[in-house]
């Protein structure tokens, strides 16, 4: 029980991180058709201003400009050149925003250094706020669960409730019908790439310090984005929301369970030893499998249920 | 078709085959009567990589297909050919050596099978993610098997297997550079004739109009299944011929740097036409080895590579090339000589200044970090001063504003010519 809870927690908060990173991308791949490789990117450059600025300025400084940083670059990847690769077709744009990460993680790399760098949490939160049975919970946790939480609801009412969020729900479905309407459909583009990449960023902020600030994380996050991504469905933020919490619980829980098939095995009064056949695969702990589970999911949604689970279109 | 006719078709082919076979001669040292290393590995990966960048255009270029888990056949490949020259040391069964590099092939093969069978269900941006995840779930899978994979040690081996059909010992990286030769030319003519069979126009079908294609009659699924499976074949080849390159096979070949590796070569080369692929091959190795020896920087050449083919020639190295067919044949490329000198002239500008600025950013962070100085020749450069960081930005500004500016002037002349062409061909075609 006390091992539930306290991972239920832990869950929660890598699945609201989670979240903040998809929501930008689902917003950006439903609108814009775009597999924007390069979103993970903006998580780590998030993460990257985010120290600079806290060396310099502190923790509450970075996490208002690093987003706006990350937002503003956003900006001008889809101004400067997503728009002219958009002729090309959409393999095209994803090359293109493939090319980009590779760029950035060198970028980082040669601006940074190879090590990871030491983003820390800030002091003010640098304490356990309360216990559940022994075990502390942070309050930094608490505060990412917070700011996610903050920004889930914020995206929820201005995509809902505000005239923009109207327009961009609309030309989610009919840019077409949209633009015709008088709307500047490139404009409206330009401005949720921009404002994906800043919640990227925003995440990174909160992120960064939660787990490693390095070179390759980008890279390490980007494919399970995808696959909260494809799992929740195109168009869809509450699908993706439901996704990011499922992937980040099942994650964090697989870390958790220490047992293997041939555990199971043995309350079945078999016992597995080197000599049995597939030994290898049967004594595989969870843990170790937990990492493959976001991918072997992608797989399967994509050819069993390509629209995911509350999408509105095939991916 | 006649000998002396297929000799005149071919002879391009053969001569470029020919100038491969010699290039290490000329890094070969007479004095000390060795070859050079260094220059053998490079010319024996883009052997290798050539073949793996053409069986990754099966699919890209030819079905439209974008895999990012094609390392994933080209690793089974390299896996399979480790094992199984260690099964022929030890005596458990004989194949000639020339021939292993085929165990690779079938190993390829018959993962395709099983992994083609699940992504080509699908096509497009569903593909390119089923794709990215098993190359995700076997990159994660090799550091968990020991038995197969060796987990992050790797399967070491040894080539010597003393069965070569020649009576070679393959001791030497010699003897392994023509071997891989010999092997990268048949690839290249079957995947050739390949694009000539019903299978590889079918491709094109489905990739141009997959619903026509049906209407046709050909399940488009299949089609992409088939391709894909081929494709195995070769990308196992490749696998395999790396086995016995480097005798050692570890989890990096199945990642997925290996298969940007033969994205980037395929893309930079051009996936239009055919022979894109084996041109981005050698331009992405030569980076690789040789700018990787002289900067840190390498792989952020190749991405800036990479991002302008896709935003300006989207087409490639090879679609480049390709567009001065009809001027050349016109006898026009003269015309083009002083746009291109005024064009080049900027454009090295910025070039340098863009290299400049990487540099001058990579020796202040990861350079000092290994204790390197930026020199240049004998000319030492000091990254703390401002002076060489302003050379370089004040080279990339001016020059990127010339650039612009000269090419807007080079569009013209190229249309201009290309509208002559157009109107000579046209007179010429009303006279007869």
């Amino acid at each position: 029980m006390e091992v539930f809870l306290v991972t239920l927690l832990n869950g929660l908060v890598y699945g609201m991180l989670l979240f903040m990173l998809a929501s930008g991308l689902t917003l950006i791949f439903s609108m814009m058709g775009v597999l924007n490789f390069a979103h993970a990117s903006a998580y780590m450059l998030g993460a990257y201003f985010a120290y600079t600025v806290s060396l310099y300025a502190g923790f509450w400084v970075g996490l208002i400009a690093a987003p706006v940083i990350c937002g503003l670059i956003g900006a001008l990847i889809e101004q400067y050149g997503l728009r002219r690769v958009h002729r090309n077709g959409h393999i095209a744009e994803l090359l293109f925003t493939f090319g980009l990460a590779l760029v950035i993680e060198k970028v980082v790399q040669m601006s940074w250094g190879l090590i990871p760098v030491p983003y820390r949490i800030p002091p003010e939160l640098d304490f356990a706020l309360f216990k559940v049975y022994g075990t502390q919970f942070h309050a930094y946790r608490a505060f990412m669960l917070l700011v996610s939480a903050l920004m889930f609801g914020s995206i929820w009412l201005a995509l809902t409730r505000t005239r923009v969020g109207l327009v961009i729900q609309a030309a989610l479905v009919h840019p077409e019908m949209v633009s015709s309407l008088g709307h500047n459909v490139p404009r409206i583009f330009t401005m949720v790439f921009a404002a994906g990449t800043a919640l990227a960023g925003l995440a990174g902020v909160i992120g960064g310090n939660y787990q490693t600030t390095e070179p390759s994380m980008a890279f390490s996050m980007g494919p399970i984005v995808f696959v909260v991504v494809v799992f929740g469905g195109l168009g869809s933020l509450l699908g993706c929301f439901i996704a990011s919490l499922f992937m980040g619980l099942i994650q964090t829980f697989a870390v958790v369970l220490d047992y293997s098939l041939a555990d199971l095995l043995k309350n079945f009064g078999v016992m597995v030893s080197s000599s049995t056949p597939f030994a290898e695969l049967l004594t595989i702990p969870i843990p170790r499998i937990g990492a493959l589970l976001p991918y072997a999911l992608l797989v399967l949604i994509l050819l069993f249920r390509p629209r995911g689970l509350m999408g509105t279109r095939d991916t | 078709m006649s000998p002396s006719l297929m000799l005149k078709r071919y002879r391009v082919w053969l001569l470029l085959f020919l100038i491969a076979a010699a290039l290490p001669w000329l890094a070969f040292n007479w004095s000390t009567g060795r070859h050079s290393g260094f220059v053998l590995t490079m010319l024996s990966e883009i052997g290798l990589i050539t073949i793996f960048a053409l069986s990754f255009n099966m699919q890209m270029g030819q079905a439209g297909l974008l895999s990012f888990g094609h390392a994933v056949l080209f690793g089974m490949g390299g896996y399979c050919t480790a094992h199984a020259l260690n099964a022929i040391k030890a005596g458990s069964f004989w194949l000639p050596t020339e021939l292993v590099p085929l165990i690779g092939g079938l190993g390829g093969l018959g993962f395709a099978v099983v992994f083609g069978y699940v992504a080509t269900q699908q096509r497009a941006t569903a593909f390119a993610m089923i794709t990215m995840g098993i190359g995700e779930l076997v990159a994660a899978a090799a550091l968990m098997f020991m038995t197969f994979f060796g987990g992050e040690g790797g399967v070491t081996t040894n080539r010597m297997t003393d069965t070569s059909l020649l009576g070679a010992s393959y001791s030497a990286p010699w003897q392994v550079y023509y071997l891989i030769l010999v092997w990268a030319l048949v690839c290249v003519i079957l995947m050739r004739l390949q694009t000539q069979t019903p299978l590889g126009r079918m491709a094109n079908a489905t990739r141009d109009n997959f619903e026509r294609a049906q209407f046709v009659g050909y399940d488009p699924r299949m089609v992409r299944f088939y391709q894909f499976i081929v494709s195995g074949f070769f990308a196992g080849i490749a696998g395999g011929l790396y086995a016995m390159l480097y005798e050692i096979v570890t989890f990096d070949t199945v990642s997925a740097v290996k298969s940007s590796t033969a994205l980037l070569a395929t893309y930079i080369g051009g996936v239009g036409g055919f022979y894109g692929p084996i041109l981005g091959s050698i331009v992405v190795i030569l980076l690789q080895s040789g700018v990787s020896l002289l900067s840190n920087a390498w792989m952020l050449y190749v991405g800036v590579l990479f991002i302008v083919m896709v935003m300006y020639a989207p087409m490639g190295l090879s679609g480049m090339i390709a567009a001065h067919g009809p001027i050349a044949r016109a006898g026009r490329l003269r015309d083009l000589l002083l746009p291109y000198i005024r064009v080049l002239v900027p454009g090295a500008m910025v070039v340098l200044g863009f290299v400049m600025i990487a540099e001058l950013v990579s020796f202040t962070t990861i350079g000092a970090s290994q204790n390197k100085k930026f020199q240049v020749g004998s000319l030492l450069i000091d990254t703390a001063s401002p002076v060489p960081w302003a050379i370089g930005a004040f080279a990339l500004l001016l020059g990127g504003w010339w650039l612009r500016h000269e090419s807007r002037g080079f569009q013209r002349v190229w249309d201009s010519t290309m509208e002559d062409i157009k109107r000579q061909a046209a007179a010429d075609g009303g006279a007869t």
